[in-house]
């Protein structure tokens, strides 16, 4: 049987706004893989992570010019999501994935972004040069018909 | 954000919005900690009976909120958790700070 492939690439503004944005965007491309609703849920917790991150730490709380590019691929049953930003970076990823580790207590970040990430998705890949930007890729197996 | 928060003697009773992220928490818990300064609250009570989906943001607000009500020796509870909610509490150990035993206020 011949593979489905779909891809999408949707660049937005780094504003609170639009982690909901974001959201609507990976579930509307999901759809067509027939996701259970929990599937469906952690993919869309995972993504709000990833774009909150980049908004407030890439960005600094929502810097001006600030672009949040977000990708979606689907091969087969298999979802990509890529969220990159070309913000400030992470000096050292081992730390920022660290559960509870936050950079930004005053703005009641929990430190749980990257956990998170892990918790709902089968794979995360970070990538980050201080200065020029973070790039955060996510994997999820879709089975199919919803069966686990 | 359209949010109604209903007070009955010193409990206060936050309606959860049907999307708790980053964007959604930043006005609420502003907004939380002004009411529970100015009406006495003693008692805290977050409803999720409306909220379809959260990220770790809501860990913030509710840890966040606990920190203010230990000042007034009050007491923080989450009501009507959907599965999803009890998922996110129990990853980020939520279940064992907040109270979910809310009976009313005793009148």
């Amino acid at each position: 049987m011949e593979e489905i492939l779909n891809h999408m690439r949707v660049s937005f503004d780094a504003r609170s706004v639009n982690e909901g944005l974001a959201r609507m965007l990976v579930a509307a491309f999901m759809t067509d893989m027939n996701p259970t609703l929990e599937q469906m849920a952690d993919v869309k917790t995972a993504v709000s992570e990833a774009v909150t991150n980049a908004i407030i730490h890439g960005y600094n709380d929502e810097e001006e010019n600030g672009q949040v590019l977000l990708v979606c691929e689907r091969k087969g049953r298999e979802l990509t999501v890529q969220v990159e930003d070309k913000g400030v970076g992470i000096a050292d990823i081992e730390a920022a994935m660290q559960p509870f580790y936050t950079t930004k207590p005053e703005l009641e970040r929990s430190g749980m972004g990257f956990s998170f990430m892990e918790a709902f998705m089968d794979r995360m890949e970070v990538t980050s040069v201080p200065g020029e930007g973070t790039c955060v890729t996510l994997w999820k197996y879709i089975a199919e018909g919803g069966e686990k | 954000m359209d949010v109604a928060y209903q007070i009955d003697e010193e409990t206060l009773v936050v309606p959860m919005p049907r999307e708790v992220d980053h964007h959604a928490a930043k006005v609420m818990s502003r907004e939380i900690d002004f009411l529970i300064d100015s009406w006495h609250v003693r008692q805290l009570v977050f409803d999720f009976s409306e909220t379809e989906f959260m990220d770790s943001s809501v860990i913030g607000v509710m840890i966040g909120r606990s920190r203010t009500m230990e000042m007034y020796r009050g007491e923080v509870f989450a009501i009507h958790l959907g599965e999803r909610a009890k998922t996110i509490f129990h990853k980020s150990g939520l279940n064992k700070l907040i109270r979910t035993d809310f009976v009313g206020n005793g009148r």
